[in-house]
């Protein structure tokens, strides 16, 4: 009972929370209300004993890549009102396509589900660990596709500083030559001088 | 009335289907798209959670968590490029980005 509850709550926040990203007028108002719309997500996979997950979510989402959509639009100085102009007249158009989607995926679900009943299992013990069971898929079986997503995050660290880096060149201004100076020699730097024996 | 795996389901659809009206409505403001994206694969992973809480079979968390690592990569290499295309054109309404038709 108080699952049904606390689920119709959260489920109502998320929505109206993802009803607030697409209907904002200001870009930053967006990124707070998807934000609040991953922390609403957050509590709702709990009650579905994904932990880790949720965890997850909240650090790694919440944490990182929302503060990155907040950094890129508090950068960018937007002109909200010109990109805003559609709005009014694809808001029919949206609503019909969203509609369709809906009524398409809950009538599979309730009404063509034959027989297939979506009940809930009884819940974990109080002992049981939801990371340690992750853990101890992701690090035997799964280990290449962890190793591959190690490596995609590499990858898009590279991606993202190569195209924003820009050099400046400005006179005066002081900066590295990074070929230069993987290319130099010894020879370059240290001359080594004899010196013969001083008589006195 | 208890909460079943099919709740879940059905607000993952209202979820996805409510991103893709954003998508519609904000056609114009690339960074809308990006979120709307977001919310695309936040209703993706709510149906996977609720499967994988349905079978009792972990594999479909392990399947979230790539999907999270594959969308960090993505939000991060989609926003570098944003802000190169604002540097250069100093707008990100999608209808600018017209340099490729023929």
């Amino acid at each position: 009972m108080v699952t049904t509850v606390l689920f119709y709550a959260f489920a109502a926040i998320l929505l109206v929370a993802a009803l607030g990203v697409i209907t904002a007028r200001n870009p930053v108002h967006s990124v707070l209300f998807l934000v609040f719309a991953f922390l609403q997500s957050a509590v709702l996979w709990l009650l579905l004993e994904a932990e880790f997950l949720a965890i997850t979510l909240v650090v790694v989402y919440v944490g990182a890549v929302m503060v990155l959509f907040l950094f890129v639009v508090m950068m960018l100085n937007i002109n909200v009102e010109e990109l805003r102009s559609g709005f009014t007249r694809y808001l029919p158009l949206g609503i019909g396509v969203a509609l369709v989607v809906v009524i398409e995926i809950a009538n599979v679900i309730w009404f063509r589900s034959e027989g297939q009943a979506f009940v809930t299992p009884t819940p974990h013990a109080a002992d049981y660990s939801n990371t340690k069971e992750l853990g101890g898929v992701l690090y035997t079986e799964h280990v290449f596709a962890l190793e591959i997503a190690a490596m995609l995050l590499l990858l898009a660290i590279v991606a993202a500083i190569t195209l924003t880096m820009r050099t400046r060149h400005r006179p005066g201004l002081k900066v590295q030559d990074v070929p230069a100076q993987v290319a130099v020699r010894a020879e370059d730097r240290i001359r080594v001088v004899k010196v013969g024996p001083v008589k006195e | 009335m208890t909460v079943t795996i099919a709740h879940y389901l059905v607000l993952a659809a209202i979820l996805f289907s409510i991103a893709v009206a954003g998508i519609f409505i904000n056609r114009k403001n690339m960074l809308l798209l990006l979120m709307c994206i977001e919310l695309m694969l936040l209703a993706v992973n709510f149906n996977f959670i609720a499967f994988s809480r349905m079978l009792g079979d972990t594999l479909g968390q392990i399947f979230v968590f790539f999907i999270l690592t594959v969308a960090a990569a993505e939000a991060a290499i989609g926003l570098a490029i944003l802000v190169v295309l604002f540097r250069n054109r100093r707008s990100i309404n999608v209808d600018a980005l017209d340099s490729l038709k023929g």
